[in-house]
């Protein structure tokens, strides 16, 4: 049987200081430590160190590494925290970042990707002092500044070891370029060198531009559609943590649910043998950029066996499996039943929506909502394509100032609640290791000397320091350490009923 | 368009439940014509004042 799909998602947010600071690396830091210092519970007010000693990037999950290719560095030097809620918030590169908690199902890890998001707005308020008078914050929850530079929103979900990577790959592909007709988060113009507005006024994605190969481990250079970094954050022999580069940061949070909700099911499928069809096609790279320049949605790819299916065919044929799937072996591995019928339930709204007429799903699709501003907005004005205020719209989708975010007013459908998400920004999630990462730091800050994934480190009554390892996703789960919390009195008592 | 539709249903045959969340999930439809146009009304107090400098300020480093 398929294993539970624990997920979470990565996030790197655009970061520009206007009239200051121009150096992203210092402003994304400043944002972090305002956070962190603001908040921390640590009696000397410094964040929880990140532990890097399992970190291992350059692995890849094929066995080998090519020689020329680019591992990702490990920058320890740089900010990096972990919050009581059990996510990672931390200098990536030239931007902050923040991972989710580990969650045990697409509902859970949406509700900690809009905390996310409520983070970022507060940590942008609380380094606003530390700017100039004439200076301001800007964040944007996007992947590309129309440049041809793009950053990553990245997911991430445990599949067991036993599945060949090969017929990962392969069964996952079809997925990963298709799934960007409800997925995508829409952007003005092309960022290909040498192509203009007038031949792509508009794209279904951010992404789809910067995706060079179909499988490898780099992440900044030659993207593939599928990344095969292997560093699985828990027990190597019975897990493997799919790293997936390929998708865009939503705004909507539908398109979020559904993207990990989807992506969760077809990998539980692959485990269990249980898709049956072969979708593989011809040529991936030049597809997932067929499909992302085509706003009609009929364009047809070419298939290995010689077939020709649009993108809505492949993921019609792919929610029928997934149907099936659901009545011959249940729906466990989302989580249960309810969350995944409403994994499905949503599928199939949008997929119904696209195939008639897309308009009808402005309210749940990224893409669908932002054309519809950029298409009215040309029209009043009688812009040609290439206007800077398209771009500007383009950008302003994305803004994190809730006061000039266009998003927030597209009407798009909210599924988590503000309760919710205020509640998601200290308290972690209660189904995984997460909730004794987060609950540990809320209750002894002073005595974690550093966390990690799948690790935590204590100083005990000043004696050695002590490791905890966490190499299993599921234990630490409120469930099972929900009472140890309640009945120790202190760090010591606490470790001593855990056994370790 | 036939087979479409006809995959539809088969989907939406699944059970009985699935269709009718389906139906409410539809009919919350999102924003309307005029919601639209009101949006419009204000975007250009919302959009950045000088859009071309605005958009061209905009230059991220690669990241990931």
């Amino acid at each position: 049987m398929a294993i539970p799909k624990i997920c979470g998602i990565e996030t790197e947010y655009g970061i520009q200081i206007r009239g200051g600071e121009s150096n992203p690396v210092l402003a994304s830091s400043l944002l972090i430590s305002s956070y962190v210092g603001a908040t921390s519970k640590k009696s000397d007010a410094r964040g929880i160190d990140w532990d890097f000693q399992d970190e291992q990037p350059a692995t890849d999950a094929r066995g080998f590494s090519y020689e020329e290719s680019y591992a990702p560095e490990i920058e320890s030097h740089m900010v990096n925290a972990v919050l009581t809620n059990g996510a990672r918030y931390y200098v990536d590169h030239a931007h902050p970042e923040i991972s989710t908690p580990e969650c045990r199902t697409a509902l859970e890890v949406l509700a900690f990707d809009c905390s996310a998001e409520e983070i970022v707005r507060r940590s942008m308020k609380l380094a606003q002092p530390f700017l100039g008078p004439q200076s301001e914050m800007l964040l944007y929850k996007n992947n590309s500044d129309g440049k041809g530079n793009s950053y990553g929103c990245h997911e991430n979900f445990l599949v067991s070891r036993d599945v060949p990577f090969g017929r990962l790959v392969a069964q996952i592909t079809p997925h990963f370029v298709t799934r960007q007709i409800f997925a995508g988060a829409g952007k003005v113009g092309c960022e290909i060198p040498g192509v203009s507005e007038r031949e792509v006024p508009y794209q279904l994605s951010q992404r789809a531009d910067f995706f060079e190969e179909e499988v490898g481990l780099e992440t900044t250079l030659r993207r593939p559609i599928v990344n095969t970094r292997d560093e699985p954050h828990c027990d190597p022999q019975k897990y493997r943590r799919l790293h997936v580069i390929v998708g865009d940061a939503n705004m909507s949070q539908t398109a979020t649910l559904l993207k990990v909700g989807t992506t969760s099911l077809i990998l539980a499928m692959i485990e269990d043998e249980a898709l049956l069809l072969d979708l593989s096609l011809a040529h991936a790279v030049p597809a997932i950029r067929q499909v992302s320049y085509d706003l009609s949605l009929r364009q047809t790819l070419l298939l290995r066996d010689g077939r020709r299916m649009t993108a809505l065919d492949i993921q019609w044929a792919l929610l029928e499996m997934a149907s099936k799937y659901s009545i011959s072996h249940g729906l466990e591995c989302l989580g249960g039943q309810d969350d995944g019928e409403q994994i499905l339930q949503l599928w199939e709204t949008v997929l119904s929506g696209l195939s008639g007429e897309p308009e009808s799903v402005a309210h749940l699709v990224d893409w669908v909502a932002k054309k519809r501003l950029v298409d009215g907005y040309s029209q009043r004005h009688n812009l040609k394509a290439d206007d800077s205020r398209l771009k500007a719209i383009d950008l302003q989708y994305h803004d994190m100032r809730e006061e000039k975010c266009l998003a927030l007013r597209v009407g798009l459908d909210q599924i988590i609640t503000d309760e919710q998400i205020q509640r998601g920004v200290t308290e972690p999630p209660d189904s995984t290791r997460a909730y004794f990462r987060g609950k540990c730091l809320e209750r002894w800050p002073d005595q974690v000397i550093s966390a990690n994934w799948d690790s935590m480190v204590f100083e005990v009554d000043k004696g050695p320091l002590r490791r905890v390892p966490m190499m299993e996703p599921m234990r630490g789960s409120k469930e099972v350490v929900g009472h140890l919390f309640d009945s120790a009195t202190s760090l010591a008592e606490f470790l001593e009923q855990l056994g370790v | 368009m036939a087979e479409q539709v006809r995959r539809n249903k088969q989907v939406s045959d699944r059970s009985e439940a699935t269709s009718e969340v389906t139906a409410t999930t539809a009919v919350q439809s999102g924003q309307t014509t005029s919601d639209l146009d009101d949006l419009l009304d204000e975007i250009d107090d919302l959009l950045e004042s000088n859009a071309e400098d605005f958009v061209k300020s905009y230059v991220q480093k690669g990241g990931e």
